[in-house]
């Protein structure tokens, strides 16, 4: 046995504290990543430490204190329905909720809450500490132990190296962080939270592409400061809709409000006057920022001929007067800010708490991981999150809980656990980052989904459930509940498609709705793909319907919509399915290791640098590559005789 | 690893001519080439020569025998027709030499081309994509002046710039679809359903143009379908052996000789016809002449034009059941009426004819198509049926299966869009219609990525809240 100063310090304190330092799985960093990795891999039964340089911020929401939005949502969902946690404590620190987009059809419902942040980092530490087999240590990592071409653990900035079979690096915009704010430059992963050093540079020895990327929040203000009375009020729903499938995960909160206003062109011209301060234009700034969430000042410098931008007062708590300003994120110096945001009605007499900043950290290129978030040059090294290029707490949490359950597998034994573009927005997600790379933060939105028709956040459960019940990570209770839902979704169904109408009974009704009336009987399924009216209107008019609805246990309205759902948009829901079978040929037909792609002059240069980077495992991920054209995959299938 | 071999091929037509030439693609053509060429400068080295140079010399022997004197043409990858490395060799047009000259090759060790491989190393090198490489094909089959231009337009790549304005147009119209549903929140003007409405009929017209050349596509490479019908031995073999210059259709005194449908194609001032030559039409019990007969009907309705011949000496009693016959098929397609055997009659037989037809309304031409007689007139009229449209160069018309094929699924595809729109339909519903009318486009222009869409909206509107 090789001895060194770490394992002496492990021998020594050893007897001592009642702690082990060889574990399954370490994940290193407690945000929205490495916290789901924690949880699933814990909750599989790998033993797991989480490293966190700062206990009580876990799970710190470093932008708006928001979870969920279109497409957003969606994921949240799926996390749950995966068994993972964001879900569950989104509710349980909601402060408002809405369903957005339900003008649109189920596919665009996307389920948003404001959390309270601090209830947020509660519920988190709540979590972390209750479950089985995790454990906690705060301190900084700040490099890996690899052997062999395999990760074997980390070592911390208090010197002790801690063994594992797995390590998932989660390490957000903490890797060589570097804040703006005008010219004051301070190094850091967060404000007031330095970064973290080491683990980059180790890895970039490695052979591992690192870039850099940027991303921005705005200030915060104080909201005694703030004059409502000139603002658009916006407030929450209050229905059965909810992030957790489980039941007794509800809001408990009290529950608020967001508001609106607007720039104007005075606040465009203390912008303008800044800007020869800005980082982002006086070169300060090079790494790439996301287009859909620019800065303040990138909004009036791009769109020159829009007079106004909306702003969005977030609040952050229901104890706490700070509120978020949704759409004013900005890296100009802070009297600049200020001046800016003092023009705005309702806060020409804001105080700040603090302003916004901008933000560049290290990322890695996501081509170097495997579908299971595996890199592939290092054997059982995990990234998950930011560090993958990603931007938003739904997009980290997918992917963490993906690296936790495929480090325990890897620990334990099993299929690795990958999800398909048809299955879920983690799939798309995940198959977009190692397939296409990231130029710019990646978020999801629903056109990047194929199949956004069955990726519906109200069937969540039905596409992922069972999955994770067989995995291990879905409880029996959450099981239990799913089949309960289904069963009866199912009942519900079947009433439908065999219960007779006469026409003398509904067309006093049709008329009503000013729908078509009937000429001959049919069946009330027929009824349901009528777009003037849902289920529950009908059962109004049908007491039969209205016994069978009343009879269902618990859930109701939920399965009543989910059947509502279901039934109307069949047709659809059908289709998409044969489209995504159809295509599925394609995810069939293995390429890994098969061709040698530089030998192949008959595809262009670009081409075969991109197939030999990626390496896709399938022809299906061949073809999404960019830059990879049909004919391309055509001369592929024809290498592989077909 | 697939184009390891050097290929070579004749690539003059079959048989002699003047001069014929001989295509060498490969890695290798330089190096076969010059093992069995001797350039007349004797210190020349054909490897080292520059691209896009000619060379004079001779072709000869292992044994030291000149074969014949040639040109060879050098073209250095990927600057060459394959993109591979090529040589053309221009010798005399004797089949003798042509042959011994390939031996040569094939001796050195090319492969010999198999039919189409040069177009699909073009294609397969990325010299030119599908579409053009299927006008390639076209364009050394073209029979007629219009098909020819056709092709050169196609493979010019007028086609695939049509394709990118769709393209782009489509492009545009899903930005402001997906930048509704994915950006609902955000404080942006959507497109009303107006405007969508616009943009998609623009799309839908633009594609429909584009499938509806299909059938002048068609017509221009396969020739106009002229059905020959009438009564047997009414001169309809004659006729077509006419135009034909040989003897096709088998001719004879005999009623009912062509039991079968015999077609062929015919370039007439440019424009191609291809005549279909049919079994008389006439009340018989043969079997099997009426199975030729039922066939004929079927030519009748697959024909656009028509060209009914009778006998002028000797009109049958039995026109009105002709007439019936022929006129119930005939709806919708040119008619022209051709009286032959016009120098076996007299004026008096003449004006019975006319007013026997007087009711029947057609272009009559009167011929004799043994003695040719007016079959100028009989072209002209041909010419003037076929009503093809002037083809200009730039002109952009589908003649691929293929292609028709994918535009009429996006032609289907953007008219449920239409449809959609029209009532309403929640964009999310929409949106499948879209990327499948994108995804038929894809095939014959390049795919739509969700990056680029994303982008476009981007780009063009203020997201981020």
């Amino acid at each position: 046995m090789r001895i060194n100063t770490y394992s002496y310090v492990t021998l020594c304190y050893k007897s001592y504290l009642n702690m082990n330092f060889k574990y399954d799985v370490i994940v290193v960093g407690a945000g929205h990543a490495g916290n789901e990795a924690a949880c699933a891999a814990a909750n599989l039964g790998s033993n797991t430490l989480l490293v966190t340089m700062d206990m009580n911020k876990v799970g710190q929401m470093s932008c708006n204190p928001a979870v969920g939005g279109i497409a957003k949502g969606q994921i949240v969902r799926e996390i749950d329905a995966l068994g993972g946690q964001m879900g569950i404590i989104t509710d349980r620190s909601a402060i408002q909720f809405r369903m957005l987009n339900r003008s649109k059809g189920p596919a665009m419902w996307s389920p948003r809450s404001q959390s309270d942040r601090m209830q947020f980092i509660q519920e988190w530490i709540k979590t972390l500490t209750g479950t089985p087999n995790l454990h906690i240590w705060q301190d900084t990592v700040t490099g890996l132990t690899i052997e062999n071409g395999q990760v074997s653990g980390v070592k911390t900035l208090l010197g002790i190296t801690f063994r594992a079979k797995c390590v998932v690096l989660t390490n957000g915009t903490f890797l060589n962080g570097l804040m703006h704010i005008g010219k004051t430059q301070i190094a850091g992963g967060r404000c007031s939270e330095p970064s973290s050093y080491g683990i980059a540079e180790q890895l970039k020895e490695h052979g591992f592409t690192v870039e850099r990327m940027k991303t921005g929040t705005p200030m915060r203000i104080d909201g005694r400061s703030i004059d409502f009375s000139k603002m658009t009020e916006q407030v929450g729903e209050d229905d059965f809709h909810k992030f957790s499938f489980l039941e007794d995960v509800k809001r408990e909160l009290k529950q608020m409000s967001c508001w609106i206003t607007y720039t104007n062109e005075e606040t465009h011209e203390e912008l303008r006057k800044g800007l020869p301060e800005s980082p982002l234009y006086n070169g300060q700034i090079q790494s790439i920022g996301p287009r859909y969430c620019p800065s303040i000042e990138t909004k009036i410098v791009t769109f020159t001929d829009k007079t106004a931008h909306q702003l969005f007062l977030e609040p952050e708590g229901v104890d706490s007067q700070e509120y978020y300003v949704n759409g004013f994120s900005s890296s100009l110096p802070y009297q600049v800010q200020i001046a800016a945001i003092q023009t705005v009605p309702g806060l020409e007499k804001a105080e700040l708490f603090r302003p916004g900043y901008a933000i560049e950290y290290d990322f890695f290129d996501p081509t170097q991981l495997n579908h299971t978030l595996e890199t592939k040059r290092i054997k059982n090294l995990f990234f998950a999150g930011q560090i993958n290029g990603t931007t938003g707490y739904e997009e980290a949490g997918g992917q963490g809980l993906i690296a936790g359950i495929n480090a325990h597998i890897n620990c334990h034994g099993g299929t690795s656990f990958v999800l398909g573009r048809d299955e879920a927005y983690i799939g798309v997600l995940i198959d977009d980052l190692v397939t296409k790379g990231v130029d710019e933060p990646y978020r999801m939105f629903t056109s990047r989904a194929e199949y956004r028709i069955i990726l519906r956040q109200d069937d969540a459960d039905m596409r992922l459930t069972e999955k994770a019940y067989r995995l291990g990570l879905a409880t029996d209770v959450r099981f239990g509940l799913h089949k309960t839902k289904k069963e009866e979704q199912n009942k519900l169904i079947d009433f439908l498609n065999n219960y007779s109408i006469k026409p003398a009974q509904i067309n006093p009704f049709l008329q009503s709705k000013e729908s078509s009336e009937l000429k001959h009987g049919c069946k009330l399924s027929d009824l349901i793909l009528r777009p003037q009216f849902g289920i529950n209107e009908l059962a109004e008019a049908m007491p039969a319907l209205k016994e069978k609805i009343e009879q269902i246990e618990s859930r109701k309205e939920e399965i009543v919509e989910s059947v509502e759902v279901v039934m109307k948009y069949a047709g659809y829901i059908e289709r998409e399915k044969m489209i995504a079978d159809k295509l599925q040929r394609l995810e069939h037909i293995q390429l890994r290791g098969k061709v040698d792609y530089n030998s192949i002059h008959t595809i262009s240069t670009e081409a075969r640098q991109k197939l030999t980077k990626i390496d896709p495992e399938t022809i299906g991920q061949a073809s999404r590559i960019p830059g990879i054209s049909p004919s391309d995959v055509n001369i592929l299938l024809v290498l592989l005789g077909r | 690893m697939t184009n390891a071999s050097t290929i070579a091929a004749i690539s003059t037509p079959a048989g002699s001519g003047g001069i014929a030439v001989i295509r060498v693609s490969g890695k290798d053509a330089f190096g076969y080439v010059s093992r069995i060429f001797v350039p007349k400068k004797k210190d020349l080295q054909l490897t080292e020569k520059e691209a896009n140079s000619v060379v004079f010399g001779s072709v000869v022997t292992d044994k030291g025998e000149t074969i014949d004197d040639v040109l060879v043409t050098l073209f250095r990858s990927p600057h060459s027709f394959t993109g591979e490395d090529t040589i053309e060799i221009s010798c005399h047009g004797s089949v003798f030499i042509q042959q011994q000259i390939l031996k040569l090759l094939l001796k050195q060790g090319c492969e010999l081309a198999r039919p189409g491989e040069f177009s699909q190393r073009a294609f397969l090198n990325g010299k030119m994509d599908l579409s053009q490489a299927e006008a390639v094909a076209d364009l050394i089959a073209s029979t007629s002046a219009a098909s020819h231009r056709m092709a050169l337009s196609q493979m010019r790549g007028n086609f695939s710039n049509e394709l990118t304005l769709i393209r782009e147009k489509l492009l545009n119209f899903v930005s402001l679809i997906e930048l509704e549903l994915d950006f609902n929140e955000e404080d942006v003007e959507f497109a009303d359903r107006k405007e969508l409405n616009l943009l998609a009929k623009e799309i839908e017209e633009k594609i429909s143009k584009l499938a509806d050349s299909f059938n002048l596509g068609n017509v221009l490479k396969n020739g106009i379908p002229v059905a020959l019908v009438g009564e047997t031995n009414v001169g309809k073999s004659t006729l077509l052996n006419l135009f034909l210059n040989e003897e096709k259709a088998i001719v004879s005194d005999i009623h009912g000789t062509t039991r079968d449908v015999i077609e062929d194609s015919v370039n007439i001032n440019g424009v191609m016809f291809r005549f279909i030559d049919t079994a008389g039409i006439r009340e018989t019990k043969d079997k099997i002449e009426n199975l030729g007969i039922e066939r004929t009907y079927k030519k009748i309705e697959q024909a656009s034009i028509i060209l009914w011949l009778i006998d002028s000496t000797q009109v049958s009693e039995h026109i009105e059941w002709l007439t019936e016959r022929i006129a119930k098929r005939a709806v919708g397609k040119k008619v022209i009426l051709v009286f032959n055997k016009i120098d076996k009659i007299d004026e008096e037989e003449y004006k019975v004819l006319d007013e026997l037809f007087d009711q029947f309304d057609a272009e009559r031409i009167y011929i004799s198509a043994k003695e040719r007689i007016n079959t100028e007139e009989l072209e002209t009229a041909l010419l003037k049926a076929a009503q093809i449209p002037e083809l200009q160069a730039t002109d952009v018309v589908v003649n691929n299966v293929r292609h028709y094929e994918a535009l009429t699924k996006a032609q289907t595809s953007i008219q449920r869009v239409i449809d959609g729109l029209e009532n309403n339909i929640s964009h999310d519903f929409l949106s499948q219609d879209i990327r499948e009318c994108m995804h038929f486009l894809g095939e014959i222009t390049g795919q739509i990525s969700t990056d680029e869409i994303l982008g476009n909206i981007f780009s063009k509107f203020c997201i981020g809240k």
